[in-house]
């Protein structure tokens, strides 16, 4: 059972994994995977949180009610899944500034955390303004053939190497 | 039996938090919860993030097609217009080579220890939908309605079988794949 506490596996072995998760969401919760709609509800939640039923008067958290469901769960248990690896191939690590970042940008943890939250910011909007992430449309919109997904799967990563590219070899020049 | 299953709201959350381990554990276990390698993904230097992507795709379109083609599941395509999936696209890739995760991986990093993912990628993520659920009003009518083309598939677009796409499709995906591990990546 060694593979198992192993802290890397085949892309391959791992997407085959991801592929199968998809069918079994399918069949068993005829739902597809997806992960951004649990960061718009718990957005609701703090919301909801600070400025009472006020909040539950936006038309969006009409269309997406601030509550626990099947993919807040899921998003939930991702945290516990990665954990669980983690912890079981002693590769848990706290870490406050990533490895590219630090030799590009520094060892700063406050300029890191400055840029991850404009990049969630951007995430969170860019996320719910699509319609959905990497998982919702592309693993699963793009496996259903949807239009919106591969359209959207490809401006992700158009943006997202154009912006790499321009942050790191450009502005920061490594 | 499944359709019982499905409306059982208990059993679904559970459901939901398992296959949400699982998906966790993979995607750990495939070094995508790492900010390492997705942004040296979107530097075109490392393809383990679409090598992952694309093979999940693969077995996910055959498989959930099969299981349709059974009467074991039904298709949920996400609806679009151009002004949705593109420049909503376009906005997400720009966080996601800023932040360096997304929101599937940001959840899997905090699980892994990485405190960047917890104190700014979880507090933007939850900003930014916030900010999008305030601008939802004056968004929808507009910007939003753009090109908009509902929630077709290509199968349906093209007026075929979805197979007749499928085939192909899956042919593309492994000679990409292929010809990634080949290049060295």
């Amino acid at each position: 059972m060694e593979w198992l506490t192993t802290a890397r596996w085949s892309p391959y072995l791992v997407g085959l994994g991801i592929g199968v998760l998809s069918c079994l969401a399918f069949l068993l919760s005829n739902k597809p995977l997806g992960c951004s709609t649990a960061f718009a509800r718990t957005s609701g939640m703090l919301e909801k949180m600070f400025r009472g039923d006020k909040a539950l008067r936006k038309k969006y958290y009409r269309k997406f009610p601030p509550i626990i469901d099947w993919e807040w769960l899921l998003v939930a248990g991702v945290i516990a899944g990665a954990f669980i690896s983690a912890i079981s191939s002693g590769s848990f690590n706290i870490v406050l500034v990533p490895d590219v970042w630090a030799q590009a940008a520094g060892e700063s943890a406050v300029t890191r955390w400055v840029v991850a939250v404009v990049g969630g910011i951007f995430i969170g909007f860019g996320a719910r303004w699509a319609g959905g992430c990497t998982s919702g449309h592309g693993i699963s919109g793009t496996l259903q053939l949807a239009v919106s997904s591969w359209i959207a799967v490809c401006c992700f990563f158009i943006g997202g190497i154009a912006m790499a590219m321009l942050l790191f070899r450009v502005i920061l020049g490594v | 039996m499944l359709k019982q299953l499905h409306r059982n709201k208990g059993r679904q959350l559970l459901i939901g938090f398992l296959i949400g381990i699982g998906f966790g554990f993979l995607l750990h276990k495939g070094g995508v919860t790492d900010y390492n390698v997705i942004v040296r993904q979107l530097l075109l230097e490392d393809f383990t993030v679409v090598k992952i992507m694309l093979t999940a795709v693969l077995v996910g379109m055959i498989g959930v097609h099969l299981l349709r083609n059974l009467g074991l599941a039904q298709l949920h395509p996400k609806p679009g217009s151009c002004g949705t999936s593109i420049i909503g696209g376009l906005i997400f890739g720009l966080g996601f080579a800023l932040l360096g995760y997304c929101p599937g991986t940001v959840a899997g990093a905090v699980g892994s220890g990485a405190l960047d993912a917890l104190l700014g990628g979880f507090t933007g993520i939850l900003i930014g939908s916030g900010i999008f659920a305030s601008l939802y009003p004056f968004l929808e009518k507009g910007i939003l309605k753009r090109g908009d083309f509902g929630s077709v598939t290509l199968p349906e677009w093209l007026k075929v079988n979805e197979w007749v796409v499928i085939v192909p499709v899956s042919l593309l995906i492994v000679g990409l794949l292929w010809w990634i591990e080949n290049a060295g990546y």
